[in-house]
């Protein structure tokens, strides 16, 4: 590697949130209820004073190296580069950590806390079961209790993940309330928190919830971008023109775009779900088609109706089904530094096979949104210059999905 | 004088407690929530909270979550909540109205239309449940510009130096949620509630109240004694959601309904 120094801690020059009182811009903030300040101030208090310590993040880099498998490779995907006509296209192999995404980085980083914070019990909500999944590994990996909520819905779509939660030693709590998926699995976890928040701490899956949520999952997954900055001065010899990531909640795309927020040279595109279309109400595109409102702790856009009820989502990508999105990106889209565009579910599954048939690498479908933004974007760059795309995750969960839309029978 | 200030200062001089139930607006309909509401300041009702039904309540246990899902189901909307209190008006000057829910639908209405449409309709306080003070200044503002009050929360998490920048802020009534958990969970340690409550004495003249587990006449009587009211809603909710027809369509269901808090009213008479 280079000598771009890619350990974890320490902060970037403007840019530069949240602010002292959890806010980026007007978005972010702490909207939770009054049982639980005390445990979100708890937790800002003790991570500010373990973001100032580098033995902490020696701990943190010591287990992405030797648990998690970092760094993972920016591989030059030679035949899709090819295919696009366009920019040399890189991809960031998140796939190939521990668990199979990027989610890992955030939960061993938080499961750390929780042991700092001598806090017992783990609890988590999924969607897909991905997130589920690498709260429920590192649960295992330092012996603490975990109970992962999970929309009704979701255990019926998602039964491999509920599994392997199980296989984990992981409590897996079926939702049955609200539009029994991501959503309602996380009101659910908020009530479980109030309702244990002595000895519980609650890992929040992605860069949303009442501050510091945010700012730590952010802190957390700012790995992937520091090792892209590394990588790309080392096998490219210059910083990427383009960085591409999907944005659900957007943990992956703020981790690979936040050590990069200073580089003007550096365009970044952040990819929703746009579903069945962003002029129907079947897609997860906030920052899109949304307005700003309040949910889940935090301001930021979100998917709601004239009357202030949040919408209900789809998206062919279960990660990708949320309708609130990070407040840093709400942001960065007013800053006009990200640019927030979208993919249809139709674009993400033709990336899918794509990507599979030109470079055997089977990504995840919240991946492929990305994917299918990027091939567009590139043919329309030139060959010196170089595009990176997050991929976020492997597809391998995916395939029962794509066979069942594509009316194969395994 | 404002109509919370007025009832407060009723039941102090008359040595009362005051007897707050909750209901969500809309659950089962709109047309029987403001029967019910009637029925309830019939019973000896002191103050009304009314739920603004909201997709994502996760401040609420799984009885209320199933009210605003039925009051969801008819499409209810703050606007519709905000109409319910007009009407209410209409027969009754004089009971104090706080509307209780989620920031959400606020902030997508605009806090300056939600201000002027709640004085209008006659509200006297506004409880977000998931806004604390420190995100508070616009709305609280707003709502005091127009002498609506701005109701907090004080939990058994909170610190006292907290508990004093949020008592410094409130007004109309302070509210103690009893338990740490969701509306509707039970309630079991009374000692810390009261030990609690003394504290918060130290720091306030506001009626206190205790809500959040207070389910029958004997909890309300137990809480009464602490403090200087009550709130009740998941036992109410709860026997709305009971209804054999699933709507209010006799003298009878209304009875049923409201007749609990008549056996609350009774027992927090009984404390003097």
């Amino acid at each position: 590697m280079s000598d771009v120094d890619v350990a974890s801690g320490g902060s970037l020059p403007g840019f530069d949130g949240p602010d002292s009182s959890g806010h980026f811009g007007p978005y972010g903030g702490v909207f939770v209820g009054e049982t639980l300040i005390g445990a979100v101030e708890e937790l800002a208090r003790v991570y500010e004073r373990l973001a100032a310590d580098e033995k902490f993040w020696e701990e943190f880099d010591y287990e992405l190296k030797h648990y998690v498998g970092r760094p993972s490779p920016l591989y030059f995907a030679e035949r899709l580069t090819a295919a696009c006509g366009g920019a040399r296209i890189y991809l960031k192999r998140e796939d190939l950590n521990h668990t199979g995404a990027h989610k890992i980085n955030n939960t061993i980083g938080q499961a750390l806390l929780a042991r700092h914070m001598g806090k017992t019990r783990i609890i988590a909500e999924t969607g897909a079961g991905q997130h589920g999944v690498a709260s429920a590994t590192v649960a295992a990996r330092l012996g603490l209790e975990c109970h992962v909520y999970m929309g009704a819905d979701d255990i019926v779509r998602q039964a491999p993940n509920v599994y392997r939660m199980k296989l984990l030693g992981a409590n897996v709590v079926s939702v049955a309330s609200g539009s029994r998926t991501l959503k309602d699995a996380m009101n659910e976890a908020l009530r479980d928190w109030a309702s244990n928040v002595d000895n519980t701490y609650y890992i929040i899956g992605t860069v949303a919830g009442p501050h510091p949520y945010p700012q730590l999952v952010r802190d957390f997954q700012c790995v992937i971008g520091r090792e892209v900055r590394a990588q790309s001065l080392e096998q490219i010899g210059h910083l990427p023109g383009a960085l591409v990531a999907c944005v659900g909640g957007g943990s992956n795309a703020i981790g690979l775009f936040h050590p990069f927020l200073e580089d003007a040279n550096v365009a970044m595109y952040g990819v929703e779900a746009a579903g069945k279309g962003l002029d129907t109400k079947d897609h997860a595109a906030p920052l899109c088609a949304g307005k700003p409102g309040v949910l889940h702790g935090n301001r930021t856009y979100l998917m709601t109706d004239a009357a202030g009820q949040i919408m209900e989502t789809h998206s062919v990508s279960a990660g990708l089904d949320y309708p609130g999105v990070g407040p840093e990106h709400a942001w960065l889209k007013d800053l006009k530094r990200v640019n927030y565009v979208a993919a249809t579910d139709k674009q993400a599954m033709a990336a899918f096979h794509q990507l599979t048939e030109l470079e055997g690498i089977i990504p995840a479908l919240e991946s492929s949104h990305a994917v299918a933004y990027a091939a567009r974007l590139a043919a329309d760059m030139e060959f010196e210059q170089s595009l990176v795309i997050n991929l976020s995750g492997r597809g391998d969960k995916d395939i029962e999905t794509v066979a069942r839309i594509e009316g194969i029978e395994l | 004088m404002s109509r919370i200030a007025q009832t407060v200062e009723g039941a102090r001089e008359a040595g009362n407690k005051l007897l707050i139930p909750y209901l969500v607006a809309g659950d089962p309909d709109l047309a029987s929530t403001l029967q019910l509401m009637h029925g309830l300041v019939g019973r000896g009702a002191d103050i009304i909270e009314l739920g603004i039904p909201f997709s994502d309540p996760s401040s609420d246990g799984p009885v209320i979550q199933r009210g605003v899902e039925r009051a969801l189901a008819r499409g209810t909307c703050l606007q519709d909540v905000l109409d319910l209190v007009q009407e209410f008006r209409v027969k009754d000057a004089v009971t104090p109205i706080v509307l209780m829910g989620y920031l959400n639908p606020i902030e997508i209405m605009g806090y300056v239309q939600f201000v002027a449409s709640a004085c209008e309709a006659g509200v006297d306080g506004v409880l977000i449940v998931d806004m604390p003070p420190a995100e508070s200044a616009e709305l609280h503002g707003k709502l005091q510009a127009e002498g609506v009050d701005t109701i907090y929360l004080v939990a058994p998490t909170t610190s006292a130096a907290r508990a004093s920048a949020i008592t410094s802020l409130s007004t109309g009534y302070l509210y103690y949620v009893s338990l740490k958990g969701v509306t509707g969970a039970a309630l079991t340690d009374h000692q810390s509630v009261g030990e609690k409550i003394a504290a918060l004495r130290g720091l306030t003249d506001l009626p206190i109240v205790i809500g959040f587990g207070i389910k029958d006449a004997e909890s309300a009587q137990a809480m009464g004694k602490l403090a200087d009211g009550v709130v009740i809603g998941s036992a109410l909710v709860e026997r709305i959601a009971k209804l054999p027809a699933h709507e209010l369509q006799s003298s009878a269901d209304l009875q049923h309904c409201t007749a609990e808090i008549a056996v609350v009213r009774d027992a927090l008479n009984q404390i003097k």
